[in-house]
């Protein structure tokens, strides 16, 4: 019956979804039947035979700062309840009905290491919800969600909260192994000889620190620094980067004056925080002036044209759709088809969004056309313009991807139009949800049906999902 | 002109690995006029910047050669006279190659002492015009840049290097006998200190380019890049030439100044000439001590530094000319680019690409050589089995390994990271699982036999019908091992000589069975771990040890007749070798000595024979085995450097003593008894086909039993020597001793007619 009332864009693939669309849950069909009456564009859905819809209720974020303001007293675990009371305040959801909650997180600290379970016990969710941390270095909070997509979608829970932190303000910074060995000796030492041998072997040079790596483990190279290579491997200029970064703070700065950011809540720290404070379009003469800060002196990515360092926490609630239904909730997307990549550590640390998109499309039967919003994440200026040009290009789609044709680029019109991680800051754990919030609030607003987000990460990682608005 | 594209001898050498050579090395230049007419070098103009861009037609390197040297005087003259280029990039587009150092058949072309120094005065020319040049050049620099290639690089105003682990600047001219002698040894110091100079000089060592930017060789690195929209090797190159064009624009600008700061010690100490007086005397002691007066190179290296520093640079370049004329007229530098030529033809693969490329290896035996095996093998990117029948066994192989991997992460030669990776690729085990992939195994179990008749029954039980099986035996007859096999074509031996890691020699042996492609399989395994490989024919000692053997026989004659095992030493090394002979039985194992001597002494009598093996016997039973078990002719301890004499040898040297022959023993006819049976053997080895050229000979014996490379090897010595001298010598020898001595029939044509040469 569905069939009818569809309208289909002529694809190849039509009738193989015509099939699925025709054994559809009926659970949700009387919604999908009001859909294309308010959907400014009428496309198929991406409804899977026999497995539930998952849906977005809504998600929220504290403000994200520029580490070392106004949250540089904090713990994590505080900024995370913050986004947790926020997203209880917001959505009114009984904390009893909460099945699960995980979060991302990327640098941990280490009194808090499942930071998850602490902040739910202190944002007054029920002690008898379980929770658990997921990490995977800047899409954490996508492994959050997706975790909990799979949840529901294979029948295990009904309602996830899942969200992310990072507080960039404190990081734990160890003593040395060194000392670490000779403190932990001196506690199993039984006499007085013992520990007076024991400290004859101190030396200052074991007082030296040991800061959380900001290189990658398996090639020791910093972000920063495969950024720049990547920027220069796809010959980027400096002027690119420079102009790229303007525009993210320029649309920032315009979707905050226009209160387009709805997912923030305040936060009270004492004084009440309510904007993101790492908005600052500046101009490119200005811009310009800056020294490189990773491949010096000639390199081509600055302070301007990076993301900085953030705090900041987010979350999300997640639930079935028929019990988002039931429980009377206008949700205000689908979570549909995701998909994880992984590649060279090294030369390709930040491509993952571009091998990622083109799978994930793939498997969602869409194209780039079919997509309305795009939001990316945006490590650094080079690292997004650097993407774009790889997936604009026959040569590296063939010779790297194993496709035979480019992957196309994405229309910089519908491309992260209310900032991005440059602009808005990026607090690695957190930022996957905000991509996900940023693609439904925009296709609610803009009026779209689908929405990609895309995002890569640390250890040669990428992330890509396809967010559906919920009609209206 | 300077210097020598390579390197020859010393292990540590391998910049010269195949260079990946890619068909996208033309581009569309912007302005260059005589673009059709040269091909050695072309340029274009980027803005006010000159791009002069080196590439040596037909080769995987640049060198410098006379036609380049005049087409690049004439691009320089060009730039020079132009009024819009304000200054210059000098680039290769060769990936992996800056420049590999000067044309080494330009040199050996020449016939006079005056030809040679002419052409380095000629190089001093060209290069002094761009050290002088207005206009400032940068050098930019991926891949090699060595000897003449780093003299030009040093000559220009600024550097940029790539960090990749292809580029490495040196000064290997000593390798060859030879000094930088295109101003180099004058501006190395200046730029990188006296000290450092030196051992750059002395040693020719490759430098790193992390480790040159440290040094001051090198002013700013460029990382290099992945994938992008281009290969990664063509846009690295690229990438290092639009930072190179920036650098040449800010120094003609005047906003980057090219001065470096130098150390403490250059800017304060070595102005004292007290303080440079000690460092040349400290130098030239150290030098002295460990070539014995061997090599003339390293002393006239000091000498012409020493000159250019205390006599003003004239003085010091018109030295320089000269000492590189007579350096390369010695025989020692003939003797080590006739091993540079050796080692090149040694590191092809004569028989072709085989049909199958080995990709898994499976090793027989733990051991020192099995574990040895592995490591060069799993570096390399083979997936590798190591299979021995006990835990214990397995447990110290892997460690082995390991050991040796982390060694080169000590010395950062290695991530921690790679070092796991690499690790990865080796599965130790007890049993058979797995081999029915591999397409390799070698066996590296007890010399006995029929263990190697059980070993290679069993394996080939398991063993997919294409895997070869290699025999790593250091005597066995491969056909007598292959006997037993249901497909002798696939058996061939691999002899490698221990430590594995170190040893760049590989020994393949070849039965009248073993098929073509399984020996262009075995040479294209061995090539990838990096060995130089020479290929024998099948026969009791094959080569290697059966040119050892003899000698061997002569040292323990020697060590009868009373002299003393450091007296021994002390004579060999001051001939050239190494290690001493007495020293060499240690660390062979005494036990692995005696079984050689008993089993080809069984084969070839009395030309084998001169010293009792009951010698080597009687210490097999006290358990005398060498450094393996602690006592040998010295004594071991862990952590001691020091070696004493085992003075339980006393009583056994004392019951086997021979009065000595007065007329041959001095300590010239020592070192040349020991010697000519050497050369003898191995000239029979030839007269026999067992090696197929001269230079196979040399490498075998300078890489794998370190026969003197300032002789060159067997054959370039009995060439540089002179047949009829050794053939005077041997007899002699066989006056005094019998038919051991007897000059072989090759040999005696050799002295008989003055015009026969090993090499031509």
């Amino acid at each position: 019956m569905t069939i009818l009332t569809y309208p289909f864009k002529n694809l190849p693939t039509a009738s193989k979804w015509a099939l699925r669309f025709s054994i559809r849950p009926l659970s949700c069909s009387s919604q999908l039947r009001a859909a294309p009456a308010v959907q400014t564009k009428t496309k198929k859905t991406l409804a899977k035979p026999n497995i539930r819809n998952v849906v977005v209720v809504d998600g929220v974020r504290t403000p994200f700062l520029l580490s070392g303001t106004s949250y540089k007293d904090l713990m994590p675990h505080d900024l995370a309840r913050a986004a947790l009371t926020g997203l209880l305040h917001r959505t009114s959801v009984p904390k009893e009905v909460v099945d699960y909650i995980i979060f991302g997180t990327v640098i941990q600290e280490v009194k808090t290491s499942n930071v998850a379970r602490e902040a739910a016990l202190g944002a007054g969710f029920s002690d008898k919800t379980p929770a658990h941390t997921v990490t995977m270095a800047c899409i954490s909070a996508n492994q959050a969600m997706t975790t909990g997509v799979g949840l529901i979608a294979s029948g295990q829970c009904d309602v996830i909260v899942a969200g992310g932190v990072e507080l960039m303000s404190d990081v734990p910074i160890r003593h040395s192994r060194k000392m670490r060995k000779l403190m932990l000796d001196l506690n199993k030492a039984k006499s007085m000889g013992q520990r007076l041998s024991l400290i004859s072997k101190f030396r200052f040079n074991f007082l030296a620190p040991e800061l959380p790596a900001v290189s990658e483990f398996s090639t020791s190279e910093t972000m920063g620094h495969s950024a720049d290579r990547l920027a220069a491997a796809f010959a980027v200029s400096r002027l690119e980067q420079d102009e790229y970064a303007l525009r993210s703070h320029s649309l920032a700065k315009k979707a905050q004056d226009e209160g387009l950011l709805s997912d923030v809540v305040p936060f009270k720290v004492p004084d009440t925080v309510t904007k993101d404070n790492g908005i600052r379009p500046s101009s490119l003469e200005q811009m310009a002036k800056l020294k490189p800060a990773f491949i010096k002196p000639y390199g081509t990515v600055t302070a301007a044209n990076s993301s900085f360092l953030t705090d900041g926490a987010s979350a999300m609630l997640i639930m079935a759709e028929e019990k988002a239904l039931a429980m009377g909730y206008k949700p205000k997307a689908y979570l549909r088809d995701f998909m994880y990549v992984s590649q060279d550590p090294k030369d390709q640390l930040l491509l993952g969004p571009t091998y990622a998109t083109p799978k994930v499309l793939e498997k969602a039967g869409l194209t780039m056309n079919d997509i309305d919003a795009f939001e990316f994440h945006e490590a650094f200026s080079g690292q997004i313009l650097a993407n774009f040009k790889a997936m604009d290009s026959d040569w590296f789609a063939e010779n790297y991807m194993g496709r035979k044709t480019k992957v196309g680029l994405p229309p910089l019109e519908k491309f992260n139009n209310w900032g991005g991680s440059l602009s808005l800051g990026h607090p690695f754990g957190a930022t996957g949800c905000r991509l996900v919030m940023a693609a439904a609030n925009r296709l609610r607003k803009e009026g779209g049906q689908y929405g990609l987000v895309a995002a890569c990460a640390a250890g040669g990682q990428g992330h890509a999902m396809i967010v559906e608005a919920y009609p209206k | 002109m300077v210097a020598c594209r390579a390197i020859g001898i010393l292990s540590r050498f391998s910049a010269f690995r195949i260079l990946r050579s890619r068909g996208y090395i033309c581009r569309n230049f912007t302005g260059s006029s005589a673009l059709l007419t040269r091909t050695h070098i072309n340029y274009g103009v980027k803005g006010d910047v000159a791009v002069v861009r080196i590439n040596s037609p037909n080769s995987k390197v640049n060198t410098l050669s006379k036609e380049l040297h005049s087409e690049f005087s004439e691009v320089m003259n060009e730039i020079w006279a132009s009024d819009q280029i304000r200054s210059a990039v000098l680039i290769s587009s060769k990936p992996g190659c800056f420049i590999a150092g000067a044309d080494i058949n330009m040199l050996a072309a020449c016939k006079t002492l005056q030809e040679v120094t002419q052409l380095s005065q000629e190089a001093q020319r060209i290069v002094e015009k761009l050290e002088k040049s207005t206009k400032p050049i940068v050098a930019a620099i991926n891949g090699s840049c060595l000897g003449g290639g780093l003299e030009v690089a040093i000559s220009c105003q600024y550097r940029i290097a790539t960090k990749d682990r292809k580029t490495v600047l040196g000064t290997p001219e000593v390798l060859l006998g030879a000094l930088p002698g295109a101003g180099g040894t004058q501006r190395l110091p200046k730029m990188v200190g006296v000290p450092a100079a030196l051992d750059m000089m002395l040693t020719g060592r490759s430098i790193r380019a992390d480790r040159a930017k440290k040094m001051g060789l090198v002013d700013q690195l460029v990382e290099p890049l992945g994938p992008g929209l281009k290969p990664p090797e063509e846009r690295t190159i690229e990438y290092l030439e639009e930072v190179a064009i920036t650098f040449a624009k800010g120094l003609a600008d005047k906003k980057i100044s090219p001065k470096r700061d130098k150390g403490l010690v250059e800017t304060y100490a070595m102005t004292i000439p007290f303080v440079r007086q000690q460092v040349y005397k400290k130098v030239e002691e150290k030098v002295r001590k460990q070539t014995k007066g061997l090599y003339p190179a390293p002393l006239k290296i000091i000498d012409v530094v020493k000159t250019g520093i205390e006599q003003g640079s004239d003085a010091g370049y018109l030295c320089e000319s000269q000492k590189f004329g007579e350096l390369v007229m010695t025989k020692e530098s003939k003797a080590l680019m006739g091993l540079y030529h050796g080692q090149v033809l040694c590191k092809k693969n004569k028989f072709g690409a085989p049909q199958k490329d080995v990709k898994h290896l499976a090793i027989l035996g733990a051991g020192l050589m099995g574990a040895g095996i592995a490591q060069v093998s799993v570096d390399k990117g083979l997936k590798t089995i190591l299979k021995d029948a006990t835990l214990t066994a397995l447990d110290r192989g892997q460690q082995q390994v390991f050991k040796g991997l982390n060694d080169k992460v000590k010395k950062k030669a290695l991530t921690s990271f790679e070092r796991d990776s690499i690790f990865s690729n080796l599965t130790g085990q007890l049993d058979y699982q797995g081999f029915e992939k591999a397409d390799m195994v070698i066996e590296a179990v007890f010399e006995d036999l029929s263990l190697k008749h059980r070993v290679l029954k069993e394996v080939e039980a398991v063993i997919p019908d294409h895997c070869i099986f290699a025999s790593n035996t250091s005597a066995l007859p491969i056909s007598e091992i292959a006997a037993v096999s249901k497909r002798p074509e696939k058996v061939i031996g691999m002899h490698y000589f221990s430590p594995v890691d170190k040893m760049q020699l590989l020994e393949i042996i070849t039965t009248e069975k073993t098929s073509k492609d399984t020996s262009a399989s075995a040479v294209a395994v061995g090539l990838k771990q990096g060995k130089v490989i020479i290929v024998v024919k099948d026969g009791p000692g094959f080569y290697t040890t059966r040119c050892l053997a003899p000698m061997m026989s002569e040292v323990i004659r020697i060590l009868q007749e009373g002299v003393d095992p450091k007296k021994l030493d002390s004579l060999t090394t001051s001939f050239g070798f190494p290690v001493g002979a007495a020293t060499l039985v240690d660390e062979v194992g005494v036990d692995v000595a005696k079984h050689v001597a008993e089993d080809l002494g069984k084969v070839f009598g009395e030309r084998f024979g001169g010293g009792n093996p009951e010698l080597l016997t009687q210490m097999v039973s006290k358990g005398f085995l060498g450094r393996k078990s602690g006592k040998g002719f010295y004594i071991y301890q862990e952590g001691v450097k020091r070696k004493d004499l085992n003075s339980d040898m006393d009583s056994i040297l004392a019951s086997l003593k021979l009065p000595p022959k007065s007329e041959v023993s001095s300590d010239e006819d020592i070192q040349f008894r020991l010697v000519t049976r050497f050369v003898n053997e191995a000239v029979m080895c030839l007269q026999e086909g067992i090696l197929a050229t001269p230079a196979e000979g040399d490498i075998g014996a300078v890489f794998g039993l370190g026969f003197p490379p300032c002789l060159g090897g067997p054959f370039r010595f009995v060439d540089l020597y002179g047949a009829q001298k050794i053939v005077d010598r041997l007899k002699k020898y066989e006056a005094a001793y019998g038919k051991q001595f007897t000059p072989c029939q090759l040999l005696a044509d050799h002295a008989n007619s003055p015009n026969k040469k090993f090499y031509q």
